[in-house]
């Protein structure tokens, strides 16, 4: 893992809200790596603050304090007209409401091209439709859909219209917002099995924001959990699904209901209690307790969590 | 039927068949359904969207949309049939008091106007015929019972001061405030938070006992199934194609629909490889569907799959499955591996208890 190339760093980034009194720090010194070629996933409740990250990225949030680095080069705050142009290209996201995230009014042949037209990154009006074309049947849907509107397709393929549209501009690193919490059982699976093959094929990194963590398990390779605007674990799926230490990743695995009666019922959910922790005194910091896995945890705990992990217990 | 038949029948659905007219056209969103409810027991219905589950509760409640009617069949609760009435008036009579609901979302079920404590009495009032005093006590108790704290506090806030769960707390208050049989629950937790959903489906369950309610359970998650569920019946397309106790369903399923359903769990696929998808989609309901629905996604289909619509075949006896592959003539289908090693796993795990 150490030698893989970085393609994205988040630095102790800070993200808050509003002014004065009703100042709300949404985002509160997160810092963690994305390699090139990886599925990275973030999981947390609502309000936890991963929506917040994806759209600092994507530099729709203003960024407090802190920096976020792609390719090695800072992508928030005052930055240079050509790099922005350039990372609008390469950081693209695919959105979480197939119903609500396509322009009703516009037919898919727009909807995809939009933002090839916004960049100008096409040379004559054939080589756009042949983009269109491709991106099309890149997602598993005709060609000939381009002269239709959105409301013509259901959940399932819409979502495929989203996806196209951020393929269409050729990135690098795709953020996918939940891209499947709102389609059904049987449709979750062929979309999931297109990010993965479309991953493959056109070398590309993902950001996977979910809160559904069977999908997460199954597709991601490393996993980040967060909790009111921190980073409370991170560490390498499998390794994390095992082995979690951190009291909320706990709570948060064991909620998950299992799609076995027999494991389900005997199952005990645990609950996380926020005032166990002793940080007033003892403040906590991001630690690696061993490779590739951090815990947010203060000294005390951290050696406990060392602990646990030398004698191989959950 | 054995054990069933020591238990008493709550709810009997028999032949339903519920039609919709739109834009000239008729569209058959249930499709000649049988179902017994049993009492004490929870029943969870499974099916992907558009599988007509929803239209099956509602048409239960009299909650049927203007276009939609009863074509045949009977709803039979206490000597009455459902399916028969006609007028608001009528259904007063079940509604709430007899049968009642929490739907999806706690974001818009409940009066932005009205605290939610008004929101209660007003169905303690209505249904429990209690005044003054003693309907605020009952109140009060109710949002106790539904795990609230600070009551009296609580009693005076309005819907926005509480979160999404406490909110689906306060619907389930209102409710079980009526004193119901039976408590049809659509979908209760799909809008909340895993921890959440989790405190919600114990909620359930305790109440559940606690009242000794009989719940229809409706949902797409096969994991909150695992958890609340005693039955489970499988709906696809409009028609209930399997029907069973939760570990005949999860464990011994029949129907190639349960299959799919199963295989495409995230759980049962392997990283790095494809996860098993079901191919194409659901049949157009506004057309006449020939033989089994599922047929044309099925790679297990026979012939007759196409020509002919299946029977009931009997597993058990409490587990039947709509399949020719159950028939004695039809061939033996090799199960996907990773299917094969989820049964086994299941067998293994009822056997140790």
């Amino acid at each position: 893992m150490k030698n893989r190339e970085v393609l994205l760093e988040v630095k102790n980034l800070k993200v808050e809200f509003g002014k004065g009194k009703s100042k709300f720090t949404a985002i509160d010194d997160v810092s963690f790596e994305i390699y090139k070629g990886e599925t990275f996933g973030l999981v947390g409740e609502s309000g936890s603050g991963k929506t917040t990250i994806g759209r600092a990225i994507m530099r729709l949030n203003e960024v407090t304090d802190g920096q976020i680095l792609f390719h090695g080069k800072p992508i928030n705050g005052k930055i240079s007209k050509d790099w922005e142009r350039e990372i609008i290209q390469k950081i693209q996201m695919i959105f979480q409401d197939p119903m609500a995230s396509l322009n009703e009014r516009a037919k898919v042949d727009y909807i995809i091209s939009e933002g090839l037209i916004n960049t100008k990154k096409y040379k004559n009006e054939k080589e756009r439709e042949e983009k269109v074309r491709k991106a099309l049947l890149a997602v598993g849907l005709l060609p000939e859909f381009a002269s239709r509107f959105p409301h013509e397709f259901s959940g399932g393929q819409r979502q495929r219209i989203g996806i196209a549209r951020s393929l269409v501009m050729e990135p690098e690193f795709i953020i996918a917002d939940e891209p499947i919490s709102a389609l059904d059982v049987s449709i979750r699976a062929q979309v999931l099995n297109l990010l993965s093959s479309l991953q493959e094929s056109n070398n590309l990194t993902y950001l996977f924001i979910a809160h559904d963590l069977s999908i997460v398990r199954f597709i991601t390779d490393r996993t980040a959990v967060i909790y009111k605007g921190n980073i409370v674990e991170l560490a390498e799926t499998e390794k994390l699904f095992n082995n979690p230490l951190h009291p909320y990743t706990r709570a948060l695995l064991s909620a998950v209901p299992e799609p076995n009666p027999f494991k389900e019922r005997a199952k005990v959910v645990e609950i996380y209690d926020p005032s166990q922790h002793d940080y007033d005194r003892n403040p906590p910091s991001f630690v690696e307790v061993e490779e590739g896995h951090f815990v947010l945890a203060n000294e005390e705990e951290t050696a406990r969590y060392r602990e646990k992990i030398s004698l191989g217990v959950s | 039927m054995g054990e069933l038949q020591t238990k008493e029948r709550v709810l009997s659905i028999q032949n339903l068949i519920i039609k919709f007219k739109l834009r000239g056209q008729v569209l058959t969103a249930i499709r000649d359904i049988s179902l017994d409810l049993y009492k004490g027991e929870c029943l969870a219905i499974v099916g992907e969207s558009g599988s007509g589950k929803s239209v099956l509760v509602k048409s239960i409640m009299g909650l049927l949309d203007k276009n939609g009617y009863i074509d045949q069949g009977q709803i039979l609760y206490q000597n009455m049939d459902l399916a028969q009435f006609t007028t608001e008036k009528d259904w007063l009579k079940i509604r709430g008091k007899e049968i009642a609901m929490v739907t999806q979302d706690p974001m818009t079920s409940l009066n932005p106007l009205k605290t939610i404590g008004k929101q209660i009495e007003e169905c303690v009032v209505l249904h429990q015929g209690l005044k003054g005093k003693s309907a605020y006590e009952e109140t009060l108790k109710l949002l106790r019972d539904v795990g609230i704290h600070d009551v009296e506090k609580r009693y005076k806030q309005y819907p926005h001061e509480f979160s999404g769960g406490m909110r689906q707390r306060i619907v389930i208050a209102i409710a079980i405030a009526c004193n119901p049989k039976i408590l049809i629950c659509d979908e209760p937790t799909t809008a909340l938070d895993v921890t959440i959903q989790a405190q919600i489906l114990q909620l359930l369950t305790n109440l559940q006992k606690k009242y000794g309610l009989t719940t229809i359970f409706i949902t797409h998650d096969l994991g909150v199934v695992a958890k609340v569920a005693d039955c489970i019946a499988v709906m696809y397309a409009g028609d209930i194609i399997e029907v069973g106790k939760t570990e005949e369903v999860f464990f011994d399923g029949k129907h190639p629909y349960t299959w799919a359903l199963i295989s495409s769990l995230p759980q049962l696929g392997t990283k790095g490889d494809q996860l098993y998808s079901i191919k194409g989609t659901p049949p157009n309901l506004f057309k006449e569907v020939k033989g089994d629905a599922f047929a044309p996604r099925n790679q297990f289909a026979l012939e007759i799959d196409f020509v002919e619509r299946p029977p009931f075949f009997k597993v058990s006896e409490t587990h039947y499955a709509r399949t020719w592959l159950l028939d004695p003539r039809a061939p033996k289908v090799e199960l996907p591996k990773a299917l094969q090693a989820f049964f086994e796993e299941g067998r293994r795990l009822a056997n140790e208890k």
